[in-house]
């Protein structure tokens, strides 16, 4: 993406760091960053609490599973594929869970059957996806259908509020501190998923399948077996969130989580990752969550319709990719009349 | 032999198989559910597939560009909403001034699409799901009663969905119905002889040598976008027309459906392949396995999305595995046909659809 260089990119260190750090603002991560300072100025002006650690844990909590798939669905998208069926995972996941424990099972066991189904659904994807070699979108595209639908099989029109206490615990009361379970796994998995995507070979890998996955098979990546992982993991932490999700809301309906996919996914966009692959950090990624939860939460504070929000994400979406390439070509047309410029002169 | 190769192509087998398969599930939902082959399930699956029908035909010029419309839904149900909204209120609309206004507010929203997806250059799938999520926000925030009563229209539109064209006995041919059939030959006519028409699979099928040609893709996919929505519009109306009782739910998840019917009709989600014809196909399959589902008492009528998704995967792994399979036989034997008599032109092989 045009406007997404790395600081390194940025000219030499010689310059001095005043100049090195406006460079950075310069970038898609100092846009962001940018935006992220406007609102949180905007809203604590409105709210004079609103910055105090409540206030921001609450925050979390409130979009806690969205942002934990947020992570996973960065390393897809990366890789120059999409996962679409991860709300519907969600629902799956805390509708077997929810029913095996109505019907009797014991209550770890329903847990490990919903995140082992987890792990089937995304090896099911990933095996259209990685070895049969169709898109996707549209494999992923019929998963969101069939394990939506497979969860009305499961609970139909009813609502199951009969879950383990300890699972509801987990969910609803805070673990260290102020802190409940799901947050601790998040940063857990935030500095795993950091570690692995921009230090370990594994990541290396997942960039260079997505900015061209033909040669990257040529240079001995085993293409096929990066693409399985990525989704087989991806369909696990769909699950563990629809768990989560279950386990703070208190009850699992079949349209538990339905239409999730487009905050992730918009939140991984607006991070700077293209949806074409191959380009993106994890950095962006935490910096544009930042961003969505706090627009969300201030436009819930001015009265703003949840509906509304929802609009205004779209709006979010289309705008994070349509701003980069509208910028790319303006700076592709300066370059070009520069060098007529040139030219002439000579 | 080679002669059958020659006048029958992978793409007609497909139509052909799928013909097959929706013929002998009819026969066999006709064995499970008592009073199945009449005029009434004729009826009832006919309505439900007009809708579909429609909308996939869109989603179809759509797919040819290799491209992506998920937003129909929405649209569908922004159009059925306003346009009922504005009936309720004023029942001096004359009814093609209220078709009218459906396929415009469709087409408005379609250009929308397509001026972010080819002036924007910003994925479709992108743009749609973003305005998949504003055009249902902009339905849900629409002033007025936030609900459309039947009661409340006027007396021509709670007659639309009960008129008839044709009556052959028992059998009725419904007015949704009979639009929808022209909808799709009229699509199918303009993808087989219009420039066009036949410009969608040169971009589909290569987009970089298209350009290259000198074909205005930009502009292509611009119109094919506007004609999806123009068309969803239409649907709009006309799901307004059958339901007449609206929600702001309505017609949501249409666009899988849609995106289901046109996989299925054998449309390549690769673009620069696929037929009106074979949407239709696809739309009618789902509509026989909707209809019958809810009224086959063995398994729960909850079991239909999850049999949609299946089915989807089937279609397009089936794709996969048996037409690439044949279109490369039948490649194969073009060449040699091509070059024992390399002096003829050859006329069929520009076919390329």
């Amino acid at each position: 993406m045009a406007l997404n260089p790395s600081p390194a990119d940025a000219p030499a260190a010689s310059r001095g760091i005043v100049k090195r750090l406006l460079a950075w603002f310069k970038t898609w991560e100092g846009l962001l960053l940018g935006i992220l300072i406007v609102v949180l100025i905007v809203n604590s002006s409105a709210v004079p609490a609103y910055l105090s650690p409540g206030n921001q844990v609450n925050l979390f909590i409130l979009y806690i599973e969205k942002i934990i798939i947020a992570l996973m669905m960065t390393f897809i998208i990366i890789n120059g594929e999409i996962d679409l069926s991860v709300a519907s995972l969600m629902g799956l996941a805390a509708g077997t869970m929810a029913r095996l424990f109505e019907a009797g099972v014991p209550s770890g066991v329903a847990v490990v059957a919903a995140l082992g189904l987890g792990l089937l659904c995304g090896a099911f994807n990933g095996f259209w996806v990685a070895y049969i070699g169709l898109p996707s979108l549209v494999v992923t595209l019929a998963g969101l259908i069939t394990y939506r639908g497979l969860t009305w099989v499961l609970i139909e029109d009813r609502s199951i509020s009969t879950l383990p206490a300890w699972l509801n615990d987990l969910g609803q009361k805070p673990l260290v501190g102020s802190l409940p379970l799901a947050l601790i796994l998040f940063f857990g998995l935030a500095v795993l998923a950091y570690i692995v995507l921009q230090f370990s070979g594994f990541g290396r890998y997942v960039y260079a399948i997505g900015i061209n996955s033909d040669v990257a098979r040529y240079s001995g990546v085993n293409v096929r077996r990066v693409k399985m992982t990525l989704f087989i993991a991806s369909g696990f932490v769909a699950s563990l969130a629809g768990l989560l999700y279950a386990a703070r809301l208190g009850a699992v309906r079949s349209s538990t989580a339905e239409g999730f996919e487009l905050d992730i996914i918009t939140m991984v966009l607006l991070g700077g990752v293209s949806i074409f692959g191959g380009s993106g950090t994890l950095r962006g990624v935490l910096l544009s969550i930042l961003i969505i939860l706090n627009l969300r939460n201030g436009m819930g504070l001015a009265y703003l319709s949840a509906n509304v929000q929802t609009g205004v994400i779209g709006l979010l979406l289309i705008l994070s990719v349509l701003i980069p390439n509208l910028a790319g070509s303006a700076r592709a047309a300066l370059a070009r009349r520069r060098e007529a410029r040139i030219a002439e002169a000579d | 032999m080679t002669s059958l190769r020659r006048s029958i192509r992978p793409e007609q087998i497909r139509e052909l198989i799928l013909i097959l398969v929706i013929v002998a599930l009819l026969l066999f939902f006709g064995t499970q559910i008592s009073d199945y082959f009449g005029a009434r399930t004729f009826t009832r699956i006919s309505t439900s597939i007009a809708i579909l029908a429609v909308v996939a035909v869109g989603e179809t010029l759509v797919f040819l560009t290799r491209n992506y419309d998920l937003s129909v839904g929405s649209i569908v149900g922004f159009t059925a909403f306003f346009v009922g909204t504005q009936l309720q209120f004023y029942h001096g609309i004359p009814p093609l001034a209220a078709v009218l206004m459906a396929v415009g507010i469709g087409a408005m929203m379609g250009a929308f699409n397509g001026l972010l997806v080819a002036y924007g250059r910003v994925p479709a799938i992108i743009v749609t799901l973003g305005t998949m999520a504003i055009y249902r926000s902009a339905l849900v925030e629409y002033p007025g009663n936030k609900i459309v009563q039947i009661s409340a229209l006027p007396a021509w539109v709670q007659d639309f969905s009960s008129a008839n064209v044709l009556e052959v006995g028992t059998f009725e041919l419904r007015l949704i119905v009979a639009i929808a059939l022209a909808v799709v030959i009229i699509a199918q006519l303009m993808l087989m002889y219009l420039p066009y028409g036949r410009r969608l699979y040169a971009i589909g099928s290569n987009p970089e040598a298209a350009r290259v040609a000198g074909f205005p893709s930009q502009r292509i996919v611009f119109i094919a976008f506007i004609l999806s929505g123009a068309l969803a519009g239409l649907a709009g109306f006309m799901f307004l027309g059958r339901f007449g009782n609206l929600t702001v739910v309505a017609a949501m998840g249409t666009e899988l459906q849609a995106v289901a019917a046109v996989v299925v009709g054998g449309t390549s989600t690769l673009g620069g392949s696929g037929t009106a014809l074979g949407s239709l196909l696809g739309a009618t399959l789902i509509g026989v396995l909707d209809q019958s589902l809810r009224r086959w008492p063995l398994i729960s009528e909850f079991w239909r999305d999850a049999m949609l998704g299946i089915l989807i995967l089937l279609a397009v792994a089936g794709d996969r595995a048996i037409v690439d399979r044949l279109r490369t036989i039948w490649a194969r034997s073009e060449l040699q046909l091509g070059a024992a008599n390399s002096a003829l032109p050859q006329e069929d092989n520009i076919h390329g659809s």
